[in-house]
């Protein structure tokens, strides 16, 4: 409760100069940032409680309400008191929102990213430099409109995240830079400010709003990938929550009509909404996409109204999956995901995400891959082992596969169902209905588990588990020969502790030198 | 053909014999639970309930049969860099954990464990799906056991 006096208020500097934000000092979020927060929704509210409940109000208070409640106060002479009152109640509100943003700062040095906040109940914050596993900037339209974003520093762990919102938007920009700078191990200084051309405040609003996402001085402009709409649309008719939707109107609700049966429409109705909300998610977390490479990692960016981005520096990535529904194998459309580690629960604006392509062709993957995985381009220059990993159908081609007894476990997959070791990563091929692709950096692996059970010893089969970081993926196989699978195990055992050891991703440009 | 997976030569460490009183009073307990409860809704007269927790009693009473060999099955190697654990008879698990992957180790102890003088030794990584527990090791051993792997797990610290 007591514990304000160290604070030294005089230090903290308002956020708009870029650049300057990662100097070390303590500095304070963008002035806006209570209006940003829910103030506006808080006083809508209450001014909407006011208007709808104010004649209730009087009449419980007073017990009558013949009359004007203002001519009332005149009348009785409170009109004073009353409108003192009300001054005295905002003036609290204002002082209070000024405080916790008074209070709320952060600051960057050489080791830590510290956040700080609270009037009465203080939290007090910090994200290692080398433990960052992602930055992501979002910017929700009505901040958009301040000039506003929100940066997020995302750390191991459920709900570990420093969140700083919000600050300028350009400041944000600026300020991941050079947080990303001085987690990469290069020095301070590296990093020069980017000269801001300063226009009227009227035009960089607009800028910012018709901007792409991704800023230009920083990452080349081209996006490597782009989704055209029509393919977002069919990607998502294609998919399984639409069909649950069609069977759903289409059958369900005659059934339940014709038949009485009301309460199978109650029972289904929670599953109906949350499909369609997945469905208007998957949409607008897919408009506008764009994925560049970065000196300090790829960054990803969605978004219309309200953008976001997110720059995953290298080495963060614990096990990327390329699959294909089955709805989509026509159309040959794949979709990547990643296990990260920063990977949080639940909803939220800056939640990261674990999709990495949302839906692109085997052109748009290999680029894609080329981004995230760069030792892959140079050990297969032809792209074999993606076309055999994603399309083939088994037999010799550059994959261990399952012998063909497995078929008594996996009728249709087991021809599919093989691993390969490259230099750097676990790559593991299975499914032949619902096809996949999953790479594993070996850097990355927590753990190897061998595995069998009573009907694989029968048939001399065994699993092997890669364990990562927890996410979409499991990468895992469940049906190759024993002998295969112990010497796998022992391989990957080993390879998991040297390259483990010799990774130095954490800091990933100190082995280069600075930038 | 139905030889199994054996993958590491080298000597298994086994946990305490003791482990197996420990194994066996929750099995023993969880079958008279089983048979009290059968016993329970066959007096009141529901009698798929009684048929359900009699089968599930007799399961649990022929778990007991396996205890001794389940004990046996659990083993653990320290070897140059990584730890290696085994268990299980009829679905046999092999798992190795570099040492710099360990973030924390647990020692846990329950009653039953605590008067045999028994405890048991929990390793996270920063995967959930390692899971790995060795259960019954003398006190001594475990906390021995604790501080080496910590030792070891800070000397080899890698990143995420």
């Amino acid at each position: 409760m007591t514990d304000t006096p160290d604070l030294p208020l005089a230090a903290g500097t308002p956020a708009t100069e870029p650049g300057a934000l990662a100097d070390g000092r303590w500095h304070r979020l963008h002035p806006a940032t209570p209006l940003l927060r829910g103030g506006v929704a808080f006083l809508a509210v209450l001014g909407l409680l006011v208007a709808n409940f104010r004649d209730r109000f009087l009449e419980l208070v007073v017990g009558f309400q013949e009359e004007d409640p203002i001519d009332l106060l005149i009348d009785r002479g409170l009109l004073l008191p009353a409108l003192g009152i009300v001054i005295a109640l905002l003036l609290v509100g204002l002082v209070g929102f000024y405080l916790s943003w008074r209070f709320h700062q952060f600051r960057v040095t050489d080791e830590v990213v510290e956040m700080r906040s609270g009037i009465l109940f203080r939290t007090h914050r910090q994200a290692r430099l080398d433990r960052i596993q992602g930055i992501s900037i979002s910017r929700p339209f009505f901040a958009r409109l301040f000039g506003a974003a929100r940066l997020e520093v995302s750390v191991a762990g459920q709900d570990a995240n420093v969140r700083l919102a919000y600050l300028g938007s350009a400041p944000a920009d600026a300020l991941r830079r050079d947080v990303l700078t001085l987690a990469s191990g290069a020095q301070r200084g590296g990093a020069e400010a980017v000269a801001e051309a300063r226009t009227g405040l009227l035009e960089r609003r607009v800028g910012e709003l018709l901007a792409p996402e991704l800023d230009p001085a920083e990452a080349p402009p081209e996006s490597v990938v782009h989704i055209p709409p029509g393919r977002i649309v069919g990607s998502l008719l294609l998919s399984e929550a639409t069909v649950f939707l069609v069977l759903f109107l289409g059958l369900g609700v005659p059934w339940a009509v014709l038949s009485g049966n009301w309460f199978f429409l109650l029972g289904a109705f929670p599953a109906v909404i949350g499909m369609g909300g997945f469905l208007v998610n998957r949409f607008t977390r897919s408009l506008r996409y764009s994925i560049a490479g970065t000196p300090n990692g790829v960054r990803v960016g969605h978004g219309l109204l309200s953008t976001s981005n997110q720059t995953i520096p290298p080495g963060r990535i614990h096990a990327i999956s390329v699959r294909q529904p089955l709805l989509w194998r026509p159309a040959g459309w794949w979709q990547i995901t990643t296990n990260l580690a920063s990977t949080r629960l639940g909803s939220g604006g800056a939640t990261p995400a674990t999709t990495l392509l949302p839906v692109g062709t085997r052109a748009d993957v290999a680029r894609v891959l080329a981004l995230v995985l760069p030792d892959l381009p140079g050990e297969d220059p032809g792209g074999h082992l993606l076309e055999a990993g994603m399309i083939g159908r088994g037999g010799e081609d550059g994959f261990v596969n399952a012998p063909q007894r497995a078929r008594w476990l996996r009728p249709f997959s087991w021809r599919r169902t093989g691993f390969t070791l490259t230099a750097s990563e676990l790559v593991l091929r299975r499914g032949a209905v619902w096809r996949s692709l999953v790479f594993v950096p070996q850097a990355r692996l927590q753990s190897v588990a061998l595995v069998q059970g009573p009907l694989q010893r029968s048939l001399g089969l065994a699993g092997l588990h890669a364990h990562t970081v927890a996410g979409p993926i499991l990468p895992r196989l469940e049906v190759i020969d024993q002998g295969t699978a112990v010497v796998l195990f022992q391989d990957l055992a080993a390879a998991a502790v040297t390259s483990g050891a010799a990774d130095t991703t954490h800091r990933w440009n100190s082995a280069r030198g600075a930038v | 053909m139905v030889t199994g997976v054996e993958p590491a030569a080298g000597e298994w460490r086994r946990v305490s014999p003791k482990q197996i009183g420990v194994e066996l009073a929750g099995a023993a307990g969880s079958t008279l639970f089983a048979g009290a409860l059968a016993v329970g809704a066959y007096v009141v007269g529901i009698g798929f309930m009684a048929a359900v927790f009699g089968a599930a009693a007799l399961i649990a009473l022929a778990m007991m049969a396996v205890v001794p060999r389940r004990v046996r099955s659990y083993g653990y190697q320290l070897r140059e860099d990584d730890l290696l654990f085994r268990r299980g008879l009829l679905f046999q698990r092999f798992v190795a954990i570099p040492y710099g992957r360990m973030q924390l180790i647990d020692i846990n102890r329950g009653p039953l464990s605590r008067a045999l003088g028994l405890s048991e030794l929990k390793f996270v990584t920063a995967a959930a799906a390692t899971g790995v527990t060795i259960p019954g090791l003398p006190e001594a051993e475990a906390e021995e056991l604790r501080d080496r792997l910590v030792e070891l797990a800070e000397t080899r610290r890698v990143g995420l």
